[in-house]
């Protein structure tokens, strides 16, 4: 049982991950018909900008100390923040640790910038081409991206710890009535999936409950009859670009501390979020939520010791085997539309 | 519809131009001198096949600095590194055999696939006379199986896997890096001394050769001295969430984690299951620790504070105090602000015997050079006395115990090299083995090749 | 001739010309130059790659090209192909005929399975329905079926494997009854050196009986059908035509075409592994489809040279030849040259390759014949119509 529950809860928290990029992807989708294969890339970009956001509070002057030397016998150069100078000492630790939920105040502007910029600069020229050519177009712009992320930071994976008050693990499992140890989680991962879950809220009550948000449902559902009634619905969409990059700005940005980010975590992401909005079915916000955390649950589960011990390997191509399973006896995924990428 | 005739001249003229082509007389390079490759101008080409993009590029870029400050001491440019304490003394920088040497590098993209192909462009393009680098035993054990097909002779870097110098031995391959083997031989003692013989000691394995190695040799040399082994779990590679593996362990008896991950998975595995708390809960009335058999800097820096405490082996750290390794680092510092991670040291240390072993010959002939490293005994490498064996072209050394620490410097750029210490330098004799030991059967060298 | 019209004869005889005088034609520098150092890319092992990896993008044109299906998983079928290759030089001997042969007949057996499945959806939920199959044969290859693939270390021929049908004194190598594949002769004129290698002529040979396939079936009327199918299969519903078996053969000869390029990479190289059957392999391909121009009969071919060199080529350029290539300019100059190009070549190739592939898709959305067409065009020259008529043709829709 404690097992099961310790699955429920990865699978809910990969699920969030999964989700919160499945979600940009379907709304970028749904408004733009655009199919964005640079999406996993803008997750990337996100889990950069908790790195850039640590380098910015880090961000030091070298003082030369002549009482100590360096591993070649020179006077050593030591590091002093220019945070510390400023703020003191001890505000600029406290400050650092929290580098990656402060990064949320740099995501959002610079996501939003990175889609606008991508949806003016590039995806606007392609709305009438084939879906084909949108794929690779996207495709030639998420290796770009990854590139220049290693360029500037390298190809090692970095680490980015989440704030000290996070960064231990709770023992849920007392709460239950279960043993000590017997169902331990990391607060982080909690803090996450909490995350995600208002996120993802935010964004269905955005669309569900604002002006802005019921026209570009609207023209979701209809874009040639909303464009006649007067509404520039481009400029709407425009915007809506913007958000879903922000969307898969912050699931990186906090997702830094679960996995240290590295340039090509976009192209990991990139084939999983297809998938999942897939087996969702494509333009459906809710699908691709459901999705994500089925998926990510039934991972966990493939991933126990017991069922792997009857399906060696389960736990490598479940994604796959379930992707197959639903496209084939729900053909436009769990609540899709006919007609949608069919062609 | 309008249809042309193939007019018969052209037929001819065509035939005529392919079968010129395939009658002419050959030329083949390995016979005008005996051997693939046979340096012929002013100058002897090195191939330096590493990986630049990818997982591990960050490593390759470091082994490739390292190959080119060798090749810069081969010439006499530089302040010699180690050609001061090696402890043969043919090599006086001035190239070798007098010819300049040069080299070409090629990205393997971590991939053995891509890895041949490079390494062919270099045999068949380039003309190179030896192939160095690698950071992965399936490219290492690719490369060499080609190099042996082709005649040239290949140093391996980076390749940690028993298989290399075990049932994928070849006569053209060496491998002056240790193995898991060795690695798991070498800890056992200092974590018996440590955490005791009543353990009980979980595995998180990476699903691939290396991974069920390093998992078969740490569960053998530990259960030795009485650990037990609750489960031995395997993870995909570059799975970046482990969470689902990690989670089971602390419920599952077991009070040691074995990580037998490397790179960036080891990097998110040991950072997660710090997460899961698991280093620091008590269980079975002792402290739950952590294990990570293959250490590296690049992997140290990834993880960060993370590694404080655990246990891991290396091949040689910069830390060392011997001489050799002292004017390596300075060498290397000097030159790139930095010291040298184990991978470098082993690419540098390799293409110097590769020279070492050419002058000493009086001969670039591969099987002359093959000769010349077998049972070539040495020392001033940074490592102690080394012995190249024959039977399967390992090199046998003294291994290092490491320590994750905190930051000695608190330098940021020092993360990495810093954070780990040197606990226990494992004599040479402590790490030995049979040839023919179960985990290294079923392969044999084969015959030295000088290619077509 | 050979039953093709004239503009088809001619491209087919152009590129049984480029593919017979490759040897010569990419080594148009001297060999000890700078720039032959650089640049010259006709050397065996990445003059196979070309014909092999042109042999996959054209039957892999065959399904996108012509049906508009696109599949995003078929690097499967390469990496099956080369596993049943290598299994037949552990079983029986190093001839490369079983090995091949058997290779073409597995990958046709698996794209009939995956085919049939797959088929059952169009649009972007067939290609997730490759791509699911082929990361799922990717992941199984890399871990549990290791005893059939050898896992990460890669499939390869011991000594110790039987070899039941290896005969006495045979090349320890891949060779066609006896004339090994390694083999090769150099002709050396002056400062310029071509090699001419067996294994590269067989490949050679292998692609020039692929593309030649290849433009019968664009011209027949299967060919026509598959056309119809990618303009508007719900009308050819209509007239009362089952697009399925259709659509299921053109996938099953292109995963055919796919296994011989899996079977002769084994050929030429007699090891494989699980990686050859990554998502990144199945993009590449699609990759060097688009870039050479869907649908078009000589696109693939030119995509996957323009891939393969800058995969082989640009990826040495590293900051030392860089440096002796542009010695002859001033110091400052050099360096300032060596620094604004060193982050596109060397570990940067692969920012060399997105941003090449964004501008083609954004420009050139024909591929590089498209762009072969405009500089035609440019220039007024009347002898490229056969292109145009080609990429006409391909274009037209059919059943309007």
């Amino acid at each position: 049982m404690d097992a099961i529950i310790l699955q429920i809860l990865n699978g809910l928290d990969k699920g969030s991950a999964y989700a919160l990029i499945a979600l940009g992807l379907t709304l970028i989708f749904g408004t733009l018909g655009v199919v964005n294969f640079a999406h996993g890339a803008l997750f990337m970009i996100g889990a950069f900008c908790a790195v850039t956001m640590q380098r910015l509070l880090t961000w030091s002057h070298l003082v030369v100390d002549p009482t100590r030397t360096d591993f070649l016998g020179n006077p050593m150069q030591t590091e002093v923040p220019y945070l510390a100078s400023l703020v003191g000492v001890d505000t600029a630790q406290a400050m650092i640790t929290w580098a990656v939920p402060l990064s949320i105040i740099l995501v959002i502007p610079v996501m939003l910038f990175v889609g606008w910029a991508m949806e003016r600069g590039l995806i606007k020229h392609f709305y009438k081409r084939p879906h084909a050519d949108q794929i690779l177009v996207t495709f030639g712009l998420a290796i770009v991206l990854g590139e220049i992320i290693r360029a500037v930071y390298g190809a090692n994976p970095i680490q980015s710890p989440a704030p000290a008050m996070f960064s231990g693990s709770v023992d849920i499992g007392t709460y239950l009535g279960f043993q000590p140890n017997a169902v331990v989680y990391p607060i982080w991962r909690l803090v996450y999936f909490c995350f995600s879950a208002v996120i993802i809220a935010a964004v269905f009550a955005f669309l569900q409950f604002t002006t802005f948000g019921m026209v570009v449902r609207a023209g979701m559902a209809d874009r040639e009859t909303v464009g006649m009634l007067g509404i520039d619905i481009d400029k709407r969409f425009t915007l809506m670009f913007g958000l879903a990059a922000a969307v898969a700005g912050l699931a990186g940005a906090m997702y830094a501390p679960i996995v240290s980010p590295n340039y090509n975590m976009g192209m990991d992401f990139l084939v999983l979020s297809f998938v999942v909005v897939v087996v969702g079915g494509m333009g459906s916000l809710p699908g691709a939520v459901l999705a994500g955390f089925l998926l990510g649950i039934l991972q966990g589960f493939a991933s126990m010791n017991e069922v792997k011990a009857i399906l060696p390997g389960i736990d490598q191509i479940i994604i796959y085997v379930v992707a197959i399973i639903i496209l084939l006896t729900r053909p436009r995924g769990l609540m899709g539309r006919a007609g949608v990428m069919e062609d | 519809m309008t249809r042309s005739h193939f007019s018969r001249r052209g037929v001819l003229k065509t035939g005529a131009i392919a079968g010129a082509g395939l009658m002419l007389p050959t030329y083949l390079r390995a016979q005008e001198s005996g051997f693939t490759n046979a340096p012929t101008g002013d100058t002897v080409t090195f191939g330096f096949n590493v990986p630049q993009t990818g997982p591990y590029a960050e490593e390759g870029l470091d082994e490739l600095r390292a190959q080119e400050l060798a090749v810069q001491h081969i010439n006499g440019e530089g302040d010699g590194g180690m050609l001061s304490t090696f402890s043969s003394k043919v090599l006086d920088g001035t190239g070798l055999l007098g010819k300049k040497v040069t080299f070409v590098s090629g990205d393997t993209q971590t991939k053995a696939d891509v890895a041949r192909a490079t390494a062919q462009s270099m045999i068949q393009k380039d003309g190179c006379i030896m192939i160095t680098g690698g950071s992965s035993s399936s490219e290492a054990i690719a490369v060499q199986g080609l190099c042996q097909e082709a005649g040239v002779i290949f140093m391996a870097g980076l390749t940690h896997s028993n298989d290399t110098t075990g049932k994928d031995r070849k006569r053209n391959g060496f491998r002056h890096f240790f193995n898991a083997y060795q690695s798991a031989v070498a800890l056992t003692p200092v974590l018996e001394k440590v955490y005791g013989t009543d353990r009980r000691a979980y595995h998180l394995t990476a699903d691939y050769t290396w991974g069920w190695t390093q998992q078969e040799s740490m569960a053998a040399s530990t259960e030795a001295v009485g650990w037990e082994t609750v489960q031995n779990v395997l993870t995909p590679v570059g799975a970046g969430d482990f969470s689902s593996y990690i989670a089971p362990v602390l419920n599952s008896g077991a009070d040691i984690l074995v990580l037998n991950h490397y790179g960036g998975d080891m990097v998110n595995s040991l950072t997660q299951a710090v997460q899961f708390g698991l280093k620091g809960k008590q269980v079975n009335g002792k402290d739950f620790q952590i294990v990570v058999p293959l250490y590296s800097e690049l992997m140290a820096k990834g993880a960060g504070s993370n590694i404080e405490g655990v246990y891991g082996s290396m091949n040689w750290n910069w830390q060392l105090q011997d001489a050799a390794t002292l004017a390596f680092v300075k060498s290397f510092g000097e030159k790139y602000g930095f010291p040298p991670s184990n991978a470098a040291h082993t690419c540098y240390v390799q293409t110097m015997l590769y020279a070492d072993a050419v002058t000493r010959a009086g001969s670039f002939n591969p099987c002359a050079v093959v000769e010349a490293l077998e049972d070539f005994e040495f020392d001033g490498m940074g490592n102690g006395a080394t012995l190249y064996r024959a039977s399967d072209h390992q090199c046998f050394k003294d291994v290092l115990v490491m320590q994750g620490i905190a930051s000695a410097s608190g330098n940021a750029n020092m993360v990495g090299y810093d954070t780990l210490s040197i606990v226990e330098t494992t004599p040479r004799a402590q790490v030995e083995y049979a040839d023919d030991h179960p985990m290294f059967a079923g392969g044999t060298l084969g015959e030295c090749a000088v290619g077509a | 001739m050979l039953g093709l019209t004239r503009k088809d004869f001619t491209l087919f005889a152009i590129v049984v010309v480029l593919a017979l005088l490759a040897p010569v034609l990419l080594n148009p520098f001297p060999v000890n130059s700078a720039l032959g150092q650089t640049f010259n890319a006709g050397y065996p092992a990445l003059m196979q790659r070309f014909a092999i990896f042109g042999i996959l993008v054209v039957g892999f044109n065959i399904l996108f090209g012509l049906t508009g299906y696109l599949s995003f998983g078929h690097a499967a079928f390469l990496g099956v192909g080369s596993y049943a290759a290598v299994w037949m030089f552990k079983l029986l001997s190093f001839n490369i005929v079983p090995a091949i042969i058997l290779s073409v007949v597995v990958a046709g057996l698996f794209s009939v399975v995956i085919g049939f499945v797959s088929l059952r959806r169009s649009g972007i939920y067939f290609s997730i329905l490759t791509l699911a199959f082929a990361q799922m044969s990717y992941a199984l290859a890399y871990s549990v079926l290791t005893p059939l693939t050898n896992g990460e270390t890669g499939l390869q021929v011991y000594p110790s494997d039987p070899q039941y049908l290896a005969a006495a004194g045979a090349p320890s190598g891949p060779h066609f009854f006896g004339l090994p594949m390694a083999q090769a002769t150099t002709l050396r004129l002056g400062d310029w050196a071509f090699t001419f290698q067996v294994g590269y002529y067989l490949c050679a040979i292998m692609l020039i009986a692929a593309f030649y396939l290849s433009i019968r079936i664009f011209r027949s009327p299967f060919g026509m059908m598959l056309r119809a199918i990618k303009s508007n299969q719900t009308r050819m519903n209509y007239t009362g035509l089952n697009a399925k078996p259709y659509m299921l053969r053109a996938f099953i000869i292109s995963g055919m075409y796919a296994g011989l390029a899996g079977g002769l990479l084994a050929a030429m190289d007699p090891l494989t592994g699980a990686e050859r059957m990554f998502w990144t392999a199945s993009g590449e391909i699609v990759v060097m489809a688009i870039l050479g121009g869907v649908g078009t009969l000589i696109g693939p071919v030119l995509g996957s040279g323009v891939i393969k060199y800058l995969e082989n080529i640009v990826s040495k350029i590293n900051e030392s030849v860089l440096h002796n290539a542009l010695a002859f300019l001033p110091d400052g100059i050099e360096n300032f040259f060596v620094t604004v190009i060193h982050p596109f070549v060397g570990e940067g190739w692969h920012l060399t390759l997105g941003l090449l592939f964004m501008v083609i898709v954004i420009f050139l959305p024909g591929g590089l014949v498209e762009g072969g067409q405009r500089l035609a065009g440019l220039f007024g020259r009347r002898s490229t119509a056969t292109t145009a008529a080609d990429r006409d043709a391909a274009r037209q829709s059919p059943a309007e």
